[in-house]
């Protein structure tokens, strides 16, 4: 097809919010970031599992899942969202944005999270985040 | 790119025996076009042709994406293998979209708020899925953007269907907003279309305008809790009792019918999809399902040609003939007159009898 994609695949997007956490303005601020950066992101919202996150991703052929989280659950959460990406044999990064304590994010970091995007994150940063670990898995 | 990419026939062999993940990349490759979505093509085209291939669309807000959650999550509950392609637009200038038709029919599919064994599980991340519901029953919905080039979503939905039939998903679901003849023509092929209306988008005058009315099997008068939706019934009414006086009716005496229905309290959901099956049952008997069939044939073959045309028409602009556009960029000849010689030029290329 005599596009520019065809050189430069589309990046997919999956954003959710992971468990009870009714905090979405955030997300939805990322959403219209990475569309206005040209990706397509496929919006899955509220109160998300890790099993309907990995069955959307499969479905979807997502590059990245993008997680927001603002209720203090990320150690639990980002971690297991990790594993269930490998238990389905996914190579899908997983990406965490929100309100994470920066002693958080090395541990977050060795427990298989690509990246950790926090406040004051300029949306240029944001989009170039998630080109960046979807570069480095795709490189694996 | 390193990206695990297995062979299209290793990928399309998986998706026969029920991988999704493997579905899930055949989509994109044959949404990114090119040689592999033709391989991808081949391939399950032999398989193709049992599915009953259900369009529906409607103005954005009109609840489409609600309706299409609670028709797929009813049809999973009696033993179907329902796939949804919903089809959004990209961004015109930024070429990005935000997908969000599955928010709505995920809801519907896994209920999250009727089991208290989700909220628990909910609380850690962990499994959600409702015990009705097991993964494999799932239906597959996957979001498709616009790309902002007609184009290649004329080629990309017929294929993305094919795909879904061939391997087993039964009846396939196209949801698109209905803006654009290419989404008009994508609904307008399907064995069946539903148009989805809604009170308070303005009287049936502006949806004539959409070009959706003639494309209709089904109509559903969504939202009819609300006032105004009675209005809106008697105006398709009136609109299908004209349809006799200007030969838009149809030759089988086939009147589609209209539904009222709250897709968000789930009224009207049942009969929304007999009216669906009644229609596939016509189209059965009276043949008609066949002629579809070959309309919707010759409309991607259509496409397929156009798009190869428009690929030799952006190569000729590119490198033949460069005078002739220097000459109209000059304003020394009309547009028109350019695009003549440009096209007369191809021809006798084209023509072996004639190349000198």
């Amino acid at each position: 097809m005599s596009d520019a994609s065809a050189a430069q695949p589309q990046l997919r997007v999956l954003l959710a919010k992971l468990g009870l956490d009714g905090h979405d303005r955030g997300l939805k601020v990322v959403a219209r970031i990475l569309r206005d950066a040209g990706m397509e992101v496929i919006y899955l919202g509220l109160r998300q599992t890790t099993d309907s996150i990995v069955a959307a991703a499969e479905q979807e052929d997502a590059d990245v899942i993008g997680l927001s989280m603002h209720n203090a659950g990320h150690m639990t959460l980002a971690p297991a969202m990790v594993k269930a990406v490998e238990t389905a044999e996914l190579d899908t990064p997983v990406v965490v944005g929100g309100i994470v304590p920066v002693q958080d994010v090395e541990p977050l970091l060795a427990a298989g999270v690509a990246a950790v995007i926090g406040p004051g994150t300029s949306a240029e940063q944001v989009a170039q985040t998630i080109r960046d670990a979807v570069a480095s898995a795709q490189a694996d | 790119m390193a990206r695990r990419t297995a062979p299209v026939d290793e990928l399309y062999a998986e998706a026969r025996a029920g991988s999704r993940r493997a579905l899930g990349r055949l989509l994109t490759i044959v949404e990114r076009g090119g040689p592999n979505a033709d391989q991808v093509s081949e391939m399950a085209h032999p398989h193709a042709g049992r599915a009953h291939i259900v369009g529906i669309t409607g103005a954005p807000g009109s609840g489409k994406s609600t309706l299409v959650g609670e028709l797929v999550a009813k049809l999973v509950r009696t033993g179907r293998r329902p796939a949804v392609l919903a089809v959004d637009p990209s961004s015109p200038l930024t070429g990005g979209a935000i997908l969000g038709d599955r928010i709505r029919m995920d809801e519907a599919v896994t209920p999250a708020t009727e089991s208290p064994a989700i909220a628990t599980s909910l609380r850690s991340g962990g499994s959600a899925d409702s015990p009705t519901v097991a993964t494999s029953q799932r239906p597959f919905i996957r979001s498709m953007a616009t790309r902002g080039h007609s184009g290649g979503l004329a080629l990309a939905v017929p294929l993305a269907v094919r795909l879904f039939d061939a391997v087993g998903y039964d009846p396939v679901i196209i949801e698109t907003v209905g803006v654009g003849q290419v989404e008009v023509d994508v609904v307008g092929a399907a064995d069946t279309a539903v148009v989805v209306m809604t009170p308070g988008m303005g009287d049936a005058v502006q949806a004539n305008k959409a070009g959706l009315l003639e494309v209709a099997d089904v109509f559903v008068v969504n939202k009819a809790d609300r006032p105004g939706a009675a209005d809106v019934r008697r105006d398709l009414e009136l609109m299908l009792d004209l349809s006799h006086m200007t030969g838009q009716e149809s030759p089988t005496g086939y009147r589609p019918p209209i539904v009222m229905a709250s897709a968000l309290n789930g009224d009207g959901m049942t009969e929304v999809w007999a009216c669906v099956e009644k229609h596939l049952a016509h189209l059965d008997e009276t043949g008609e399902r066949a002629v579809r069939r070959r309309h919707r044939i010759r409309t991607e073959v259509r496409a397929r040609l156009a798009e190869a045309m428009s690929a030799v028409a952006e190569q000729a602009m590119d490198t033949t003939q460069a005078d002739v556009l220097r000459r109209a960029e000059a304003a020394d000849l009309s547009p028109n007159q350019a695009a003549n010689e440009l096209l007369a030029h191809l021809l006798r290329e084209d023509d072996p009898k004639d190349n000198t």
